[in-house]
């Protein structure tokens, strides 16, 4: 039995291929990004060793920085809005009848591509025909807002199509999570005498609480990266007042031609969702998940 | 006392469901309004209430939508692009999750690594080297480089759900099949593939979701309409009839219908298979 299953020739066969694509398609481009960070090139001509010169522009760079904060403040909505996520499932997990059925309308959105929900968004978010307005006006709202014209929200009107994406994936995990808890707790607890805040605050929460961690890590992590619905949406307009670090890249490469400058955008996205990841799990460490 | 208290419980309950239908219906109503106005022309758009009901339901924008725009070439390469990505990323997704599990060799906890570390990848990060490659290889504007960059990206994943599952098979079957002389292939295909179809059918909806809803690489990689997914080419369509709100309703609800019958049909094993990628995770 063992030998066979040490035929080194046979776990070559089934490792490699996807081994292979993964390096090649992955890992190589990775590092890749970096070298190219380090020239000055139009995707086309010659390339040139600049070394650390973009980098030395990228810190100087208003419109990076703008597009980071930009970045920074959708993961820290998106955080806050994992609070929300959490409360619909703990009304959900506990004794709701037809949990099911909601459980899937609020997972509907998720399936759709990010370009159809853009375009939809798009046609919601219409300054005169649009879901909307339509409804601000006919409940008496006279100066209806520009949405995605004006600076001063479009982050925010982007924000609301990429929760209503969302909630329904976290959702489904938090109530996935409570009611993996064993029932035999929450009775005893509330044998015990809890009332609901605080059996859902010290006790269902810190049950959970590596999910939690999870979530957290994906929502920060996913705002960081964020491409698909923006571009879609708003381009990163008007005027660069919806552009995240994704975005910004995608443009200064592919627009602009400075594919240099791309990749090393593109390479401290890179470092960024590590670090944030690395941090977040090290801020909430706890020496021990808590046992049951 | 005990009155105000099973009113209160009742007052409370009642707000709860309230709470839950509320966000129910703010998912669902721009679905609905799509769906609406999907079957409108412009003139009843602009000026009919929002949810008034389509009459008569002009049925034409969709077959404006697939016939002129070009929307079922779109709607064809999506499927055979998702097809070719979901089976290869599951096939060999299955054969390292096999030979990282029951098989013995040295390095199978690095090459696990390094699996579970492409996930957290921006793909954003690769787009530029990947791109200077295909132009190399001469696959830009081919459907191939979407194939590969579909399964490249989508193996963690798949790995990760697979893992669990494969972990927790008992090994006696296999076992017993190596003593009566079976080959590590035939037990594989024979044995183990079948053993994990749920765990198979699972993987392969989340792949199908992901590869259907794929935009960007088709975005950077593909230049000519021949080869655009649906993805892409709603985009460019949609580009060119910006004020025929029918035709972009149409365009978006073919765009989606198939993913949405899907769920229908097979909404547990949809959500068993998102749990499952994170919770296990």
């Amino acid at each position: 039995m063992d030998k066979v299953m040490s035929d080194k020739r046979v776990i070559a066969l089934y490792v490699l291929p996807a081994l292979l694509l993964i390096v090649i398609l992955v890992y190589i481009p990775i590092i890749m990004t970096g070298y190219y960070s380090l020239m000055k090139w139009d995707g086309i001509g010659e390339r040139t060793f600049i070394a650390l010169d973009n980098y030395r522009q990228l810190l100087k760079d208003n419109m990076f920085w703008k597009s980071v904060y930009h970045s920074f403040l959708l993961a820290v909505f998106s955080v806050f809005s994992l609070g929300g996520y959490l409360v619909v499932s703990l009304i959900l997990a506990g004794k709701v009848k037809g949990a099911n059925i909601l459980r899937k309308i609020y997972l509907i959105p998720m399936l759709l591509s990010s370009v159809a929900i853009a375009q939809l968004w798009l046609r919601i978010y219409h300054p005169s025909n649009g879901m909307l307005n339509q409804l601000l006006s006919f409940l008496g709202v006279e100066d209806t807002p520009n949405w995605l014209a004006d600076p001063s929200i479009v982050l925010y009107s982007v924000f609301i199509p990429i929760i209503w994406q969302y909630a329904g994936f976290y959702i489904l995990i938090y109530y996935a999570a409570l009611k993996n808890i064993p029932s035999s707790i929450i009775e005893a607890a509330i044998i015990d005498g809890a009332n609901p805040w605080q059996l859902a605050y010290k006790i269902k929460l810190p049950l959970i609480a590596g999910v939690i961690k999870v979530t957290v890590v994906l929502a920060v992590v996913g705002s960081l990266k964020y491409f698909d619905l923006i571009y879609v949406m708003t381009g990163g307009g008007p005027d660069g007042a919806s552009e995240v670090i994704a975005s910004y890249m995608y443009q200064k490469a592919f627009r602009s031609f400075n594919f240099g400058y791309g990749s090393a955008i593109a390479f401290s996205l890179l470092i960024l969702c590590i670090a944030a990841t690395w941090l977040i799990r090290k801020l909430t460490h706890t020496e021990e998940e808590v046992q049951y | 006392m005990k009155r105000t208290i099973i009113y209160a419980k009742k007052a409370g309950m009642f707000l709860f469901y309230m709470v839950l239908f509320a966000v129910a219906g703010l998912q669902i109503l721009p679905l609905i309004w799509l769906l609406f106005f999907s079957l409108k022309n412009n003139h009843e758009v602009f000026n009919t209430p929002l949810f008034s009901l389509p009459s008569p339901p002009r049925w034409e924008n969709y077959v404006k939508v697939w016939v002129e725009g070009d929307i079922g070439r779109y709607f064809f390469n999506s499927l055979w692009i998702t097809t070719v990505s979901v089976v290869f990323t599951v096939l060999l997704a299955s054969f390292v999750t096999f030979a990282i599990t029951r098989m013995n060799w040295k390095l199978k906890h690095v090459v696990l690594g390094l699996f579970m570390v492409g996930l957290m990848i921006p793909i954003h990060s690769t787009l530029i080297p990947l791109f200077n490659f295909f132009m190399k290889v001469k696959l830009i504007d081919h459907p191939m480089s979407i194939v590969l960059t579909n399964i490249g990206f989508n193996l963690p994943i798949t790995i990760m759900i697979l893992l669990g599952f494969y972990n927790a098979l008992p090994r006696e079957l296999e076992e017993s099949a190596i003593m009566d002389g079976c080959s590590v292939h035939r037990m594989f295909f024979q044995v183990i593939l079948p053993m994990t179809s749920p765990v198979i059918v699972t993987t392969t909806i989340i792949n199908m979701i992901y590869n259907w809803n794929e935009f960007v690489f088709v975005n950077t990689f593909i230049n000519s309409d021949e080869y655009k997914t649906l993805t892409v080419g709603i985009q460019n369509f949609i580009g060119q009839y910006t004020t025929d709100w029918g035709a972009i309703g149409a365009t978006l609800m073919i765009s989606v219908l198939p993913v949405l019958i899907l769920f229908f049909f097979l909404s547990n094993k949809i959500m068993e298979g998102i749990t499952a990628g994170a919770i296990k995770g």
